[in-house]
């Protein structure tokens, strides 16, 4: 529990639902009849609405962006370091908005949700969703609010790529499109990294086919397995080797198979934490939307004729060990936004954090980034 | 808004609406007053983590790369000048880099600092020591520029390389041309501005 709520933080948040009966046609050519949207959103829409701020979730996150949702939660949300009163994203001057994308599992209309048509919940028979699908369920969200342009959009990762598919899909919808430690697509690495984490999930006696809620069980070993491995991908080696080094539990070694190197009881931690509060079947489908994306292959796999229909500026920003992100991704991204003759900022923080280094609040990238809004806010007179 | 002197000698040397690309962009002064005085599109590389952070606020294309990494992710001519300001003497490979940005620009703006001075050559000759002025402040063993030349060295390699010289400006460390200068420019300038094209 925090003891105060710090000044910074944008306090205690109540997340909201908007309910949705227009059908969604996604790209998979299915139908979502009706769903719901859950979000949260911090400061102060404007008059005009002008200051409205879309922050895209990655693979693991949620709406719960900033703040607490309670006295009694021991961390506040995933963005916390960068979104409240003063912060990057300042909310003394910005109204955030961050959503729970379709297809999750933290209150908007998933795979947990129960299907109307059979009275259970969906699990795998859940629709896959795309990038662009999010963007096109989070423009509704945006419409709802009476929000016509919002001036930024801003993700990391998978989030980043949602970012991207904003300034593609809706030129007209965002000023200014902030994409950090993301790529243009996956490498086959990438996607292979993926496909372990699936298998994993998939192979696991207790997923029954994706219908395993109704069984009453979940593949928590699969889902584990999974989260530790993708969890090994977002650190790097050097960040690793800083933080447990080889050091052990005990002293001396005991010739067994249950975790001996701080490491590896480390992992299990977070694989134990993840497969607790993370829907299996929402995972797989978010590492499928983020293998799919590719909006370049639209237009004969050339990134600068895709970017060229946007008409925001944009920052982009890497991380020096993020291999699953890796800068010349970004640098893929920033070369195509030159080629096309965009606004463009881009910076290669130096950081040990690897992948996850976006979420956390690295001096450099904090004051960079702090610029960066700065100048959105002198820009559109906010 | 003014500029310091070398600047101004360089923004008259871009037409107005141009698509500039500055290797070394500072803190993006030159590149400021040309998109607001000449509406020109600019991108600047910079690798000084405090200048992006000013070219950021300046609401300038800024971009952090590293200009021993050389410039092949530009498309071809996808520039109309290409500005490098006293960095040509400090990058590993400066021939090829010359290529590069002939290669994405159509024209390309240099200055570097002279080595024939005379004072440069004064201070070598009198001292016997690797020569140090407020041009060239530093040690030979924590130096930047490892590829120190004359004109005349910087010229020569011109003509191999074919390289058209459109216009050249001799100055003084405080950015002054001089009568003296313009008659003996490889013994008395200090810095020059070189405007070449292939």
């Amino acid at each position: 529990m925090p003891q105060n709520i710090p000044a910074d933080s944008v306090g205690v948040i109540t997340p909201q639902v908007a309910t949705f009966d227009e059908p969604l046609k996604l790209r998979s050519g299915k139908t979502l009849q009706s769903y719901q949207l859950t979000y949260e959103s911090y400061g102060t829409l404007n008059i005009d609405k002008s200051n409205a701020i879309l922050i895209c979730h990655a693979l693991s996150g949620d709406h719960h962006a900033a703040g607490f949702h309670s006295l009694e939660d021991k961390k506040p949300g995933w963005w916390d370091a960068c979104i409240g009163p003063g912060k990057v994203i300042d909310t003394n001057k910005f109204f955030v908005l961050c959503l729970n994308n379709l297809g999750g599992c933290g209150g908007s209309t998933g795979p947990t949700t129960i299907n109307p048509d059979t009275q259970k919940p969906f699990g795998s028979d859940f629709p896959m969703v795309r990038v662009r699908d999010w963007v096109e369920s989070q423009a509704r969200l945006a419409d709802r609010l009476g929000i016509d342009k919002f001036a930024a959009v801003i993700g990391g990762s998978l989030g980043g790529m949602q970012a991207m598919r904003w300034a593609i899909q809706y030129p007209d919808r965002l000023h200014f499109c902030a994409v950090i430690a993301s790529a243009p697509k996956l490498s086959a690495q990438n996607i292979a990294f993926n496909e372990v984490a699936r298998n994993a999930i998939i192979k696991d006696p207790n997923f029954h086919d994706g219908h395993f809620i109704e069984k009453g069980v979940i593949p928590k070993t699969g889902l584990m397995q999974a989260r530790m491995l993708a969890h090994l991908t977002y650190l790097s080696d050097d960040g690793l080797g800083e933080k447990f080094g080889r050091t052990m539990q005990n002293d001396e070694v005991n010739y067994s198979y249950s975790p001996e190197f701080q490491i590896e009881s480390y992992l299990h931690y977070q694989g134990e934490k993840f497969s607790n509060s993370f829907d299996a079947n929402t995972y797989l489908l978010m590492t499928k939307a983020l293998d799919y994306f590719d909006p370049a292959q639209y237009t004969d796999h050339d990134l600068t004729k895709c970017l060229s229909v946007a008409k925001c500026k944009f920052f982009v920003v890497s991380f020096t060990t993020d291999w699953r992100f890796s800068p010349e991704r970004s640098e893929e991204i920033v070369d195509a936004l030159i080629a096309a003759n965009k606004d463009v900022c881009y910076a290669r923080i130096e950081s040990e954090k690897g992948h996850d280094a976006f979420l956390i609040p690295i001096p450099r990238y904090i004051k960079l980034f702090g610029a960066y809004m700065d100048r959105v806010r002198l820009e559109l007179n906010l | 808004m003014s500029l310091r002197s070398d600047l101004n000698i360089i923004q008259n040397w871009v037409a107005p609406l141009s698509q500039v690309l500055d290797l070394g962009c500072g803190q993006g002064e030159l590149l400021s007053f040309l998109k607001e005085n000449k509406d020109c599109k600019t991108y600047g590389l910079e690798i000084n983590e405090d200048s992006i952070v000013s070219c950021v606020e300046k609401g300038i294309n800024v971009i952090e790369h590293d200009l021993n990494d050389g410039l092949k992710h530009f498309n071809d001519a996808s520039f109309d000048t290409v500005i490098m300001t006293q960095a040509l003497q400090a990058v590993d490979r400066p021939d090829v880099l010359l290529d590069d940005m002939l290669r994405v620009g159509k024209e390309a703006i240099i200055t570097f600092p002279n080595f024939g001075y005379w004072r440069t050559r004064f201070f070598l000759m009198y001292n016997g020591r690797m020569p140090m002025s407020k041009t060239l402040p530093y040690n030979w063993f924590d130096t930047p520029n490892i590829h120190m030349c004359t004109f005349h060295d910087f010229e020569k390699l011109c003509r191999t390389k074919n390289l058209t010289i459109l216009e050249r400006t001799v100055v003084d460390n405080h950015h002054q041309e001089s009568l003296a200068i313009r008659l003996w420019p490889n013994l008395l300038g200090e810095i020059a501005i070189y405007r070449v094209t292939r």
